[in-house]
């Protein structure tokens, strides 16, 4: 499902690479942490296959596609298979959680009637059924991260990516939300996480890739956070 | 496309309420700089009538030759295709009119009998006004009258003066909107800082640009849209008095306002056209340099 084929990602007006001479593949359905110390090139991997960036050589295949080469509507068609989850849950303040993973729908054009059948769904999914009238500032961290959680599900995506996603929850939160998203991944959508929280990556004993300086240096099938 | 459609209307009002007086402010500008440009419009549409009728009734002036046979040139010119009405004003006369004309009938005194300077006149109306110039010169060609003369002096004064007025109404005109799309730029600038937030969250989302932008230059229509309205019912209202005030005054014909509706409507449509024109020119330089997507 994603081929990363010799990447290396140098940002313009930098000397060096973030990512180097990156090979590797995720197949449909895995459940893959990221991992690495602090530049390693966690972030940039996730921004390549969102093609927020493009890499500087080598190819990305998504689909069996080279997602540079994507026309501006396949690029959207591209996105919008992809549920984003951030370290800072980039909610709406002003709309309330219902709206803001209705949202989600509404930027894609769908009808009134699909987007109150499907945001209950996804609210269902992440445990906030109760809370849809409640703002942002009104809910805890962990139940903010569901709602970004829930943002990211309610379209149905083929894969979710989620940039150091525990970052700035406890440890409670976390591990609830770890659980989140292996549920997530057992009904088949692809989950690909960076991040930093070792304790976790060693009790779910999922596929690990570790990046150091931009380079893969361990993959391993039911890894470790360290060696 | 219905759905996203019913949201960036949704969008675009928010943001219209959120800057709600920098709103009012360039709806005004721009319902200044319309009603000046629409002001100008109305003048030039009726100085055209005026220009018009004074051509119309312009009368040519055959000024005689002394001792020209004044029964023969009178046959001759009545003769001429399209004449209407011919009258004779002998010098004698005319020293009296020209006397009137100033107001002084003493002045003229010594002047009368053969130290009269002015020359018999014969003073034609022609059927139309076409045609005045052509009727002028072959009048003018007729043996014994020295020269034809129709007020070609004053028509070309009127036509210089509105020359002018227009130079002066566009450059005021064309300030204005200048400054009235450079406030929009700035509005709608403020609505996409107000919304850079929520516009990242939107590409992430997967949003298309398009989806993204169309809230803004509706935003930049809307504002357009609402000063030419105003603009123009003010304008409307305003002239419409004066029209009504130069009706009802028995004044000369050709003071007359223009008030045929096949050329006042084109006016006030083509000003709101170019308000929202203005408005969306203005969004999409905004959207252009401040909008990221
Ligand atoms: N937009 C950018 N422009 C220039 N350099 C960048 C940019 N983003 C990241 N980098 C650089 O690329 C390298 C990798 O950064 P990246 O954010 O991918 O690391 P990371 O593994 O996510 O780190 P962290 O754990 O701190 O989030 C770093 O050296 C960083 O300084
Ligand atoms: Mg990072």
């Amino acid at each position: 499902m994603i081929i990363f084929n010799n990447v290396t990602k140098i940002y313009p007006g930098s000397k060096i690479p973030a990512i180097r001479d990156l090979t590797t593949e995720i197949t449909r359905g895995e459940f893959v942490f990221l991992v690495g110390p602090s530049g390693a090139g966690k972030s940039t991997f996730i921004k390549l296959l969102f093609r927020e960036q493009l890499p500087t050589k080598g190819t990305i295949y998504f689909e069996g596609k080279n997602i540079a080469r994507l026309t501006k509507g396949q690029l959207l068609r591209h996105r919008r298979q992809i549920g984003m989850v951030f370290q800072d849950f980039r909610l709406l303040k002003q709309k309330t959680v219902y709206e803001n993973v209705a949202f989600a729908l509404e930027v894609l054009g769908r009808s009134p009637r699909v987007i109150r059948q499907k945001v209950p769904d996804a609210l269902a999914k992440v445990g906030l059924l109760g809370k849809e009238k409640s703002f942002p500032s009104e809910l805890s961290g962990g139940e903010q991260q569901r709602v970004g959680v829930a943002r990211a599900l309610v379209k149905d995506p083929l894969i979710v990516l989620a940039d150091e996603p525990t970052g700035n929850l406890d440890r409670e939160n976390s591990r609830q939300l770890m659980d989140l998203f292996e549920t997530i991944n057992k009904e088949g959508t692809t989950v690909i996480i960076a991040t930093h929280a070792w304790d976790l990556v060693d009790r779910m004993q999922k596929r690990v890739i570790a990046l150091d300086k931009g380079r893969l240096v361990r993959d391993e099938k039911r890894g470790s956070y360290d060696v | 496309m219905f759905n996203s459609l019913r949201y960036c209307l949704r969008q675009c009002f928010v943001s219209l309420r959120r800057n709600f007086w920098l709103v009012v402010v360039t709806a005004c500008i721009i319902a200044v700089s319309l009603a000046i440009l629409g002001g100008f419009l109305l003048i030039a549409v009726n100085v055209n009538q005026i220009i018009a009728n004074v051509e119309s009734g312009v009368e040519i002036a055959a000024f005689l030759l002394d001792g020209a046979d004044v029964a023969d040139i009178g046959d001759r010119i009545i003769r001429l295709e399209g004449v209407e009405e011919v009258r004779f004003v002998s010098k004698d006369e005319g020293l009296v009119e020209f006397g009137k004309s100033l107001g002084d009938e003493e002045l003229l005194a010594g002047l009368e009998g053969d130290a009269n300077p002015l020359p018999d006149v014969f003073r034609i109306k022609a059927v139309s006004a076409d045609i005045v110039p052509q009727l002028a010169e072959e009048i003018g060609a007729i043996e014994g009258v020295e020269f034809a003369d129709y007020g070609e002096e004053l028509v070309s004064r009127l036509l210089n003066l509105t020359g002018w007025l227009n130079t002066l109404f566009m450059g005021i005109s064309v300030l204005l909107a200048l400054g009235a799309v450079f406030l929009i730029v700035t509005t709608i600038r403020l609505s996409v800082i107000a919304r850079q937030e929520e516009i990242s969250i939107m590409k992430y989302l997967g949003a298309s640009d398009a989806f993204i932008r169309f809230p803004f230059l509706l935003e930049g229509m809307i504002m357009g849209w609402l000063g030419t309205l105003a603009s123009t019912m003010a304008l409307g209202a305003v002239y419409n008095k004066i029209a009504a005030f130069l009706q009802q005054d028995a004044l000369i014909f050709f003071l007359r306002p223009v008030t045929s509706p096949e050329k006042l409507v084109p006016i006030f449509i083509g000003l709101i056209l170019l308000g929202t024109l203005m408005g969306g020119i203005g969004s999409t330089i905004s959207i252009r340099r401040f909008l990221r997507v």
